[in-house]
């Protein structure tokens, strides 16, 4: 019932279902009265009419209510999918498989639909007409309404009873059951691997096997399970015959009138129906409940994400992708309101021109459940137009220092700041419309090409042509199907990974008041070619602005000014990098490199670089 | 979407259905598992090699089935009667009574309600553990039958993985055609039928009147459904799939979203796509809804119509009551049927799906009389070949190559240069447009793809890790393998560190969620090891591997083809001097042959290459 108390515009739609159907359900009272009444001869043929008009008005409510109950569940769902959505922003992917919260978003929320269209009007029925017939029961024959009484609390109690006793059975062979049935996906998905070794006739038998195995388990499970609604079935008729034997009888002696009679037959089967079908809608209404529970459980702000023991630093790292923006965007704790307040009113300006000096003051930071610290006491000092590689092995803090930077993550300890101004008391937005990233694995969103590198700009359609053909881009786009209107992503055409690195790329040049480029190993799997043509596009847009590169391939490398080596989150100093760089600088110490030669490097003055 | 009211069958069993549930199972819980379905991919065998029969109808043949079926309706129809029975006997027995006679004339009664009050669930319960169970056998049928459709490579071109899962849930749909649509319809019918017939002898007019509403609430009203729900559907799955689209985009580039500073727009975009759906949704609960409304209505108004028809007739008050109360009660399973007709406007889609599928041609050509199988050694001979997929430009133009014993040739190339359908065409999976493949002088055409594929295969194009033990996954690849076998092959791609940590009993999780990019592409290779044909092939062996693992594996590779015939495509230059011939591949063309020597000293893609290999390699 919490669902009912999320959402008050829900819950009209709610209420009006659920009236309409118990309504209706009242109604079957007053149709038995009259009914019995015509048989019975006491009511004139005249009495049909209003029996008509009972009818009619019960098939109105029937519609109110299957109205009603399509609009709250299309209103739930959507209030449910904009919070999950809205809270996700908030908590970012790391709490949870982001693969989860996609099909949670999307197609679990459907799991409410029998919930809410069928099980809540059937508790509401359930809840008041049985209740309402032994009523009128009592008033009209009081051994049947006993005899009614008497055997209605069967229904719940044999149908808790045998589920209770079934349920063993049934979970036990449950997952059984979905690995036996998921055996034939698993079999198709493979079937190119099994055609190459030529197994995949030999499969079909196995299929067949299988199958046939699946069935016998199901069966055995089903025998089970189907007695339960034997049961039920089985109370609800013998009591029918329970209270029409006994009448009969008593109308032989006289002791009962035809027209209570008739009523006490049309009613008494009134009583059981709705608790039965309540039963029926039990088990689809349940697979809603747990989506719905699913969905609380990440709307509801809770304490730190589990972290699977076991997974590899530099998966993590690469799931770690969007972030931590909690406490600064989100759900503003309270330390950080303050902050947040001061830089609305007043939002520290970074120089607006030229590209500022980044300076990272002895930072720490820490990921949650997480004992080790992703960055340990780095400070860092990049001058305007200096050009950075970030080198170290996998789980360093290379990526930590980027999204450090993009805000997705805040120091535990010590500060960053953009041009003299903490980043903490900056305007997040603002800052990053100032930034250019590149991840390691850039997302193509399900639209045009022409939007995803447009993306978050308002670039008209010669710049994002120029900016494509600035990252090298332009040549394979335009020998797409439909040029910059194809579609990309999931359904979309498929890129190669050095396509959708350009892509990445022309998104970093169509903001051309980015001063900041920050690149997370653009050419990671790349072949030699694509990276020869990512490089000379990194190349170009670094030109005239600070860049930031996390890299490990030597040409990637061979663009920077100066080489920083992180290890363990910590600074690493004395580094040599091979062929191609001739120095790197000991940055804890304050030299910088003298660059390299390899591939056109700009004849700039060198930055100061080195430690604060 | 929602399933209101459904047919009788099955309504709160858990649903047996292969989809319903396949999450991840844990370790303890696998074990349990009967042993047949982990065992499946090595179990000795002779391979059954039947001809793939055509597609055949997904609805069962009536030799076997059929039986099996008609017991299903006969006891739903049972039940259902049985339902009707009691009520018309309970109405019969109480207005005959307040006629008072003699005890003797209501016994039959008596016994009657009795006895149709304790069949009703006993059939009922009989009808749904049938029902199920051909449903099941039904169900079986499809995918094998799916199954054989699919052997021959060519109906599933484009394989994503949610195309695949689509299909195999709607295998499901043949299910639900009998349990939810069918057999409910069959027991409404019949049931139907005899209450007319009931009627008819008590009240011929009243018998019309009844049929009449009985056709309108079971015929009518489910085929206005079928008809309504096949409309909305059609509009509401590309709504559906769009919102998809767009949480996905949200979840997935919420970094790049995030530093873009565009996440309100794809926020609202997304909220945008749900409510169209809303909207779609809400217009199809309007069949829903109606569907209810209307149903009651005919029940009710059928009711009164026929107590008006004997009351005019003046038929009697203990016909009229059981009159009244078999047409009340009638309409019973009759009701239901408006929500099944919904559902089967979405079954015949799945079951339209399947039937397309079955009906694609297969991509190869099977040779009415196949030559005998190719016995190694091997001498393959690829001339001017040339292979398109679909009406496109042909992937390859042209391309000879000869592959003698021994040999061993790469194949370089940018990506869709036509490199992997080179291999597809050399393992029949892709079919020749002109040009020949040879093996030892037979044209490959007169060979049946099984032969041509058991001497030329290896490392396939994306190779999959099934839900299997370690030792499983390989054994396919060498059903009659001895450990020491495997521990060979697991050796020579690298992979024993991994297997003896891993465990060679552990079961690969689903997609092989415990197998990373590079351990994936070692067990691949560990297979092709294993299976060792005449012909190796090799596609992007290094693929998703580090450097470092990448460089020692080419190594190890090329050391261990010393000698065998192989044919490598891959991107990596690296060690190709050890090769007998190179093959660059571009647009679908032979660009430049020759050996590493050659190929360095002349200006072209292969220089390019490696002199940007060179670049990105300190060490070389």
């Amino acid at each position: 019932m919490r669902l009912a108390r999320a959402e008050r515009g829900v819950r009209l739609h709610l209420a009006a279902c659920l009236a309409a159907a118990v309504a209706a359900g009242l109604l079957v009272l007053v149709q038995a009265e009259l009914l019995a009444g015509v048989l019975s001869g006491r009511f004139a043929v005249a009495a049909l009419l209003p029996l008509a008009l009972v009818v009619t008005l019960r098939g109105l409510l029937g519609w109110v209510q299957g109205i009603s109950a399509g609009r709250t569940a299309t209103a739930l769902k959507t209030v449910l999918r904009r919070r999950l959505l809205r809270r996700f922003e908030e908590i970012g992917p790391d709490g949870y498989r982001s693969g989860e919260l996609v099909t949670l978003a999307g197609r679990g929320l459907d799991a409410l639909d029998p919930y809410l269209t069928g099980y809540l009007p059937a508790v509401a029925v359930a809840g008041v007409v049985p209740v309402a017939v032994v009523v009128r029961l009592f008033a009209a024959d009081l051994p049947t309404a006993v005899i009614v009484l008497l055997t209605l609390p069967l229904i719940p109690v044999f149908g808790a009873l045998v589920g209770w006793t079934t349920r063993a059975v049934t979970e036990r062979q449950w997952r059984a059951l979905a690995r036996l049935g998921g055996h034939f996906l698993d079999v198709v998905r493979g079937l190119p691997t099994l055609r190459a070794f030529g197994r995949a006739r030999y499969q079909a038998s196995v299929i067949r096997d299988v199958a046939e195995a699946h069935r016998a388990a199901t069966m055995r499970t089903l025998r089970v399970a189907f007695l339960s609604s034997l049961v039920l079935e089985l109370v609800a008729s013998l009591s029918l015959a329970l209270v029409a034997v006994p009448v009969g009888l008593r109308l032989l002696s006289g002791s009962l009138d035809l027209h209570t009679a008739l009523l006490v037959l049309l009613l008494a089967p009134e009583a059981y129906l709705p608790l039965r079908a309540m039963g029926t809608k039990f088990h689809a209404a349940m697979e809603g409940v747990a989506a719905a529970d699913e969905a609380f459980a990440v709307i509801t702000p809770s304490g730190t994400a589990d972290e699977e023991p076991g997974h590899e630093t530099a998966v993590r790292e690469a799931r770690r992708t969007a972030v931590e923006t909690t406490a600064r965007e989100g759900l503003p704790t309270a330390a950080d309101e303050p902050a947040r307040a001061a830089a609305r009113t007043a939002p520290r300006g970074v120089p607006s021109h030229g590209a500022p000096e980044i300076r990272l003051e002895d930072v720490t930071v820490r990921y949650p459940g997480r004992e080790d610290a992703a960055l340990q006491g780095v400070s860092l000092v990049v001058s305007p137009g200096e050009r950075v590689a970030i080198v170290g092995p996998s789980g360093a803090g290379k990526s930590t220092l980027l999204h450090l930077l993009l805000g997705f993550v805040t120091p535990a300890r010590g500060r960053v700041l953009a041009g003299g101004a903490d980043l903490a008391e900056l305007d997040l937005d603002e800052w990053r419309r100032r930034l250019a990233f590149v991840p390691q694995r850039p997302h193509l969103f399900a639209a045009s090409v022409a939007d995803n590198i447009a993306l978050g700009s308002a670039a008209g359609p010669d710049e994002i042509r120029a900016a494509a053909a600035e990252a090298q881009a332009a040549e394979f786009i335009e020998a797409l199907p439909d040029g910059y209107e194809t579609r990309l992503g999931e359904r979309g055409a498929n890129l190669s990974a050095g396509q959708r690195q350009r892509v990445a790329l022309a998104r970093a040049f169509c903001r051309p008041a980015a001063q900041v480029l920050l690149l997370d190993e653009p050419t990671a799997r790349l072949d030699g070619r694509s990276e020869a043509a990512v490089v000379e596009a990194t190349r170009r847009l670094a030109e005239g602005r600070t860049a930031i590169i996390v890299a490990h391939r030597p040409a990637m490398i061979d663009l920077a000014d100066r080489v920083i080596r992180l290890d363990s989150g910590a600074l690493a100093s004395g580094v040599t990098i091979g062929a191609g760089i001739h120095d790197t600088g000991s940055h804890s110490t304050g030299s910088h490199s003298t660059g390299s030669h390899t591939t056109g490097s700009r004849p700039e003055p060198r930055a100061e670089g080195g430690a604060a | 979407m929602s399933d209101h009211e459904k047919p009788t069958a099955g309504a709160e069993a858990p649903r047996a259905s292969a989809s319903a549930e396949r999450s991840e199972v844990p370790h303890e819980q696998e074990q349990r598992v009967p042993a047949d379905s982990q065992q499946s991919l090595q179990s000795p065998e002779s391979p059954r090699s039947q001809p793939s029969q055509g597609w055949v109808s997904p609805v069962p043949s009536l030799s076997g089935m059929g039986r099996r079926l008609l017991l299903a309706a006969l006891a739903g129809s049972a039940a259902d009667l049985a339902g009707v029975a009691l009520i018309a006997s309970a109405a019969w027995l109480i207005t005959r009574a307040a006629e008072q006679p003699p005890l003797a004339a209501l016994s039959v009664a008596i016994v009657a309600v009795r006895a149709f009050a304790t069949t009703r669930g006993v059939f009922r319960y009989g009808e749904r553990l049938a029902g199920h169970d051909v449903a099941l056998r039904a169900q079986a049928g499809t995918r094998e039958r799916l199954y054989q459709a699919l052997i021959p490579a060519g109906p599933l071109r484009q394989e994503g993985a949610d195309l695949l899962s689509r299909m195999v849930d709607d295998t499901d749909a043949v299910q639900d055609l009998l349990v939810r649509c069918l057999l409910p319809a069959a027991a409404a019918l019949v049931t139907g039928i005899a209450a007319v017939v009931v009627a008819a002898f008590l009240l011929p007019a009243a018998a019309l009147v009844l049929g009449a509403g009985l056709l309108i609430a079971g015929v009518l009203l489910p085929a206005a459904t079928a008809a309504a729900a096949r409309r909305w559907s059609a509009r509401i799955a590309p709504a559906r799939a769009e919102l998809a689209a767009r949480v996905a985009d949200l979840v997935h580039g919420a970094a790049d979203l995030a530093a873009y500073g565009a996440r309100d727009r794809a926020l609202s975009t997304a909220m945008d796509a749900d409510g169209r759906l809303a909207r779609l949704e809400r217009g199809q609960s309007r069949i829903d809804a109606t569907a209810l409304g209307a149903g009651m209505l005919a029940q009710g108004l059928t009711v009164v119509a026929v107590v008006l028809t004997a009351q005019t007739a003046g038929l009697g008050r203990v016909a009229t009551a059981v009159l009244a109360l078999t047409a009340l009660v009638s309409f019973e399973p009759v009701l239901p049927l408006a929500a099944a007709g919904e559902r089967l406007a979405s079954v015949l889609g799945s079951l339209r799906r399947l039937r397309e599928i079955g009906a694609t041609p297969p991509a190869v050509a099977e040779p009415e009389r196949p030559a005998p199988p190719p016995e190694p050694p091997l001498t393959v001979e690829v001339e001017d070949l040339v292979v398109r997929h679909g009406g496109r430009e042909p992937a390859l133009d042209g391309v000879s190559l000869t592959l003698t014993p021994g040999k061993r040739v790469a194949v370089v190339g940018p990506s869709g240069a036509g490199k992997s359908t080179l291999l597809a065409a050399l393992m029949r999976t892709a079919d020749i447009e002109s040009g020949t493949i040879r093996i030892n002088g037979v044209d490959v055409r007169r060979h049946r793809a099984d032969d041509v594929r058991a001497g030329i295969t290896g490392l396939t194009q994306d190779p999959y890790v099934f839900q299997a033990t370690v030792r499983d996954n390989l054994r396919l690849a060498g059903p009659d393998a001895t450990a020491g076998d495997l521990a060979e092959a697991v050796r020579r791609a690298r992979l024993d560190t991994w297997a003896e940590r891993t465990g060679w009993d552990t079961v690969l999780g689903e997609d092989g969620r415990t197998v990373s990019g590079g351990q994936l592409q070692r067990l691949a290779l560990a297979r092709a090891l294993l299976f060792d044909p005449p012909v190796l092939l090799l596609d992007e062996p290094a693929e998703a591997l580090d450097e470092e693992t990448a460089d020692a594996l080419m190594a190890d590779l090329l050391g261990a083809t010393r000698g065998r015939t192989t044919l490598l495509v891959t991107h990596r230059l690296r060690g190709l001097e050890q090769v007998d011939e190179i093959v660059v591949l571009e647009n679908g063309r032979v660009a430049q042959r020759g050996s590493h020597a050659e190929l360095v000293a002349v200006p072209g893609y292969y220089r390019d290459l490696w002199e940007s290999e060179a670049l990105t390699r300190p060490h070389l």
